[in-house]
């Protein structure tokens, strides 16, 4: 028999296949705490996975993450996937997308970038998904894994 | 339409202005109303000579006049205003904001509050997009063409205008040649970038054998706060300056271009030599800043 860690839930949204060790990023990525202060989140980290050896799941209660919401997370979980639960079933089920325009989720690198020094939310094309190369709209400036990794 | 960056422009778009640059340097002796009645706000957060001066002499050549301030010690900057407040109360004063500012991203981000076009006369170590289009039009009418070869030396490591010529040279498909010191290479990210283009591209330390095959040679200073020790800064400073005898195998219509301001890296006695372009080229610098400010304003189709 499978082994259960975490209850299923209701209605919601569970985020599965995150990179082990991730979830708190993606937590923090789709700013749950300001976003949804008083939903339930059930936090699954280094859970065993076929595909990827161990997981981290996020389940939130009561709320279907909009895509916009959830294609941040492509930016450190490029695998990770969607289902949207409604009365205890899947109704839903996809990868996430990097968007090509992530805006006031990231700090640019370059300390000398306006964005420091005005009240503005950064901006960044995507150029390139993998490896991802992420570009400052405001200073021009190159992000790469490195830099964003370093930032959660 | 704002000029913010190279990378915002198609050849197309480059072409057009380098077209209407030599109508405006035909026609410039000729009393000119194209931007009568207009106002060029001209805000310099950081001290510039030849692009504060070359813009507002080009304004007044168009019949418009100018604002503005020269050092952000004047301004309400001083007291703590941030920019998009301060873009917000100059576009009331004009029709067109040019901006020099120190940090990199500032000309965008001007653009995108200001409902006035806005052209960047340089954000920091990132963009000067006129410099570049001057640079353009000097090849252009000193050569003919732009699909040549080209030496940039001095510091590619730190230096926005050699990125960007290098950038807008690689889209004309020219063969640029790279030479730096040590250390001050072009950024692996820049020679990326210029590889998306049909460029020949070589890099090399060595100066004087790279000087018989060019065309264009255009030359950078290279500053003295790049170097830990003062003793290296000396050293590299003398391989890399422009003697008259640094010529002798020479294309004999080579030019030698220079962003100005200069401090030693040429040697005063290629000013007199047919080499040397580059106060012709400050001179070009207004006829093309007439182009971008008649585009902008919408005065030419």
């Amino acid at each position: 028999m499978k082994e259960v860690k975490v209850r299923k839930i209701k209605n919601g949204t569970v985020i599965d296949h995150i990179v082990a060790g991730q979830a708190l990023n993606v937590l923090r990525i789709i700013g749950i705490a300001r976003e949804y202060p008083r939903t339930t989140v059930t936090v699954a980290m280094n859970v065993p996975s076929g595909k990827m050896g161990t997981k981290d799941i996020v389940k939130v209660e009561g709320k279907e993450l909009k895509e916009d919401e959830v294609d941040k997370i492509s930016l450190i979980s490029q695998n990770a996937t969607i289902n949207i639960i409604r009365d205890y079933e899947v109704v839903e089920k996809k990868k996430v997308k990097m968007p090509s325009l992530l805006e006031g989720v990231l700090v640019c690198a370059n300390p000398n970038c306006i964005t420091h020094f005005e009240n503005i939310k950064s901006k960044f094309i995507v150029e390139k998904e993998t490896p991802i190369k992420l570009r400052c709209i405001y200073c021009e400036r190159v992000m790469k894994e490195e830099d964003i990794v370093k930032q959660f | 339409m704002d000029i913010i960056s190279i990378k915002d422009l198609t050849k197309g778009e480059i072409e057009k202005i380098l077209d209407l640059s030599e109508f405006m340097e035909k026609n410039m002796h000729i009393q000119n109303s194209l931007l009568q009645n207009k106002i060029l706000g001209t805000l310099f957060f950081e001290p510039s000579t030849r692009t504060r001066l070359s813009f507002e002499a080009a304004m007044k050549k168009l019949g418009g006049v100018c604002i503005g301030f020269a050092t952000s010690k004047y301004a309400s900057v001083e007291k703590g205003e941030n920019l998009i407040d301060t873009i917000k109360t100059v576009e009331n004063y004009c029709d067109v904001i040019v901006i020099r500012h120190p940090k990199e991203g500032s000309a965008r981000l001007a653009a995108e509050v200001s409902v006035k076009p806005v052209i960047n006369a340089g954000d920091g170590a990132n963009q000067h997009p006129t410099q570049t289009l001057l640079d353009l039009y000097t090849i252009k009418r000193e050569k003919g063409r732009l699909d040549l070869n080209i030496a940039l030396v001095g510091d590619l490591k730190y230096g926005r205008t050699v990125h960007s010529l290098a950038y807008a040279m690689a889209m004309f498909n020219a063969s640029i040649t790279l030479i730096s010191p040590e250390g001050l290479e072009m950024p692996d990210e820049l020679i990326l970038d210029l590889k998306k283009f049909n460029v020949t591209l070589k890099e090399t330390y060595d100066l004087e054998s790279a000087i018989p095959r060019s065309d264009v040679l255009y030359v950078t200073r290279i500053q003295k706060e790049r170097f830990p020790d003062p003793e290296e800064y000396e050293k590299v400073k003398g391989a890399y300056k422009i003697r008259p005898e640094s010529l002798k195998n020479a294309k004999q219509d080579l030019i030698i271009l220079h962003p100005l301001p200069r401090v030693d890296e040429i040697s005063p006695e290629i000013d007199q030599t047919k080499y040397a372009k580059y106060f012709k080229q400050v001179y070009y610098g207004i006829p093309v800043r007439m182009a971008v400010l008649a585009l902008v304003l919408e005065a030419v189709e």
